[in-house]
């Protein structure tokens, strides 16, 4: 398990869009039940990538801004970013090796 | 032939998790095989506020686990799979599974009901992308915005009520001329400024663009009229279908797809049960879901021991 750092819409640009990394954002809110269950799955692929992926989690509440731009209408979603673009995406619950299969597609093997 | 369970559970929401627990205490150190995630339904339910026990209600997903650590505590294994194809022989029960076989010598079917599609164009493309079969799921996201919602009945009504809290006005779109919901929730509903009724008028298509949710197309079933309503998202609330698919073939099924059950839900074949929102007659609450996992484990205990239920 790692630790997912939460970040803001002031932040976001920074370790986001300007990563040297992939990153994995991981859109959520407190009120949302699958959310909570999606989120232990995102700390275990984020200790398998880590030094390949920087993982982060983005609370709709609180950036609703960065909902809206990215065309969130359903969470939890996660989000893969490379060189500031949107290179992979999925909406909802996904099993650790969906979502391992997913990472893999896009950045290879950890 | 070994088995790898005396008993095998499909599908982990209140039904087979209940089952689960039962079975455990009946020593029969059951395998429920789930797809997705606890709780099924119940774990989709922002708030469950009629579940005995619980004077302040408790959030579906936190009463999904509590019930799978009953259930493991009792003994039974949880196996992340999607079992896709039932084989029945005289040894028992052969589950297909995405990964492997899994073989039993009973089986217990409690694989739930899903939300019905409306069926119409630009459904399909825009899940998630502003489509949406739970209120409580995605409902907040609409802050502030205006939000449809397709149905008459209690849950539709729910789910509008719901969405009232967050969105600056939800249109609850209803093909008839009036609401088949609960006379409390219609004049709650209908007493709710921010909610407004557009009766007699069905959802032709789902228009979108730059991958979401711009409007809706409607038509008024008495005038024909046709109309364009702008909104950013729709919550579909017409009802749910058996999931099913796994027993065709297997189990008599009703002609809506639900599994024929007697009153110890027992299935046309034998040792096979089922339970829950999957079975005929259920009433979709948490509490009876439970209570058929109790009387479906109990039921394949009882054939387990050679004895009739």
């Amino acid at each position: 398990m790692a630790e997912v750092a939460a970040l803001t819409e002031a932040s976001f640009e920074q370790e986001v869009l300007k990563s040297d990394l992939p990153v994995l954002v991981d859109f959520w809110a407190p009120w949302c039940g699958p959310c909570r269950a999606v989120s232990p799955v995102v700390e275990k692929v984020a200790a398998a990538f880590a030094g390949k992926l920087k993982t982060v989690k983005v609370n709709v509440d609180e950036a609703s801004g960065l909902a809206g731009k990215y065309g969130i209408r359903s969470i939890p979603s996660l989000l893969i970013f490379r060189g500031g673009e949107v290179i992979e995406s999925s909406v909802g619950f996904l099993p650790e090796a969906e979502l391992t299969k997913r990472v893999e597609k896009v950045i290879g093997k950890p | 032939m070994t088995v790898d369970a005396a008993l095998a559970i499909v599908g982990a929401g209140p039904a087979g998790l209940t089952a689960a627990i039962y079975a455990g205490r009946a020593g029969l150190a059951p395998v429920v095989i789930e797809r997705q995630l606890a709780g099924g339904q119940m774990g989709l339910t922002f708030l469950i506020e009629n579940f005995p026990g619980f004077p302040e209600g408790m959030a579906g997903v936190d009463l999904a686990e509590r019930i799978r650590q009953q259930a493991e505590r009792f003994g039974a294994q949880f196996r992340m799979a999607h079992a896709q194809r039932i084989h029945l022989d005289a040894q028992g029960v052969e589950l297909h599974l995405d990964s492997g076989t899994l073989r039993a010598r009973a089986l217990i079917i409690a694989t739930g009901a899903r939300w019905r599609p409306l069926g119409v164009p630009g459904e399909k493309e825009y899940v998630s992308r502003g489509v949406s079969y739970c209120a409580t799921c995605d409902g907040p996201l609409y802050r502030g915005k205006p939000i449809a919602v397709v149905g008459g009945s209690d849950h539709a009504l729910e789910e509008a009520l719901f969405l009232a809290r967050y969105a600056e006005r939800v249109y609850l779109i209803h093909r008839r001329d009036q609401l088949r919901a609960a006379k409390v929730l219609q004049q709650e509903a209908l007493a709710n400024e921010k909610i407004q009724v557009m009766w007699n008028r069905v959802v032709t298509e789902i228009v979108g663009a730059d991958g979401v949710v711009r409007a809706l197309k409607l038509r008024d079933v008495v005038t024909g009229e046709t109309s364009t309503l702008e909104v950013p998202g729709v919550f579909v609330c017409v009802g749910t279908d058996p999931v099913s698919e796994l027993a065709a073939g297997v189990v008599e099924l009703d002609e809506k797809g639900f599994i024929v059950v007697d009153e110890c839900l027992r299935t046309s074949a034998p040792g096979v049960f089922a339970a829950g929102d999957v079975r005929a007659g259920a009433w979709p609450q948490v509490i009876t879901a439970a209570a058929d996992g109790a009387l479906a484990a109990r039921s394949a205990e009882r054939y387990l021991q050679g004895l009739t239920p």
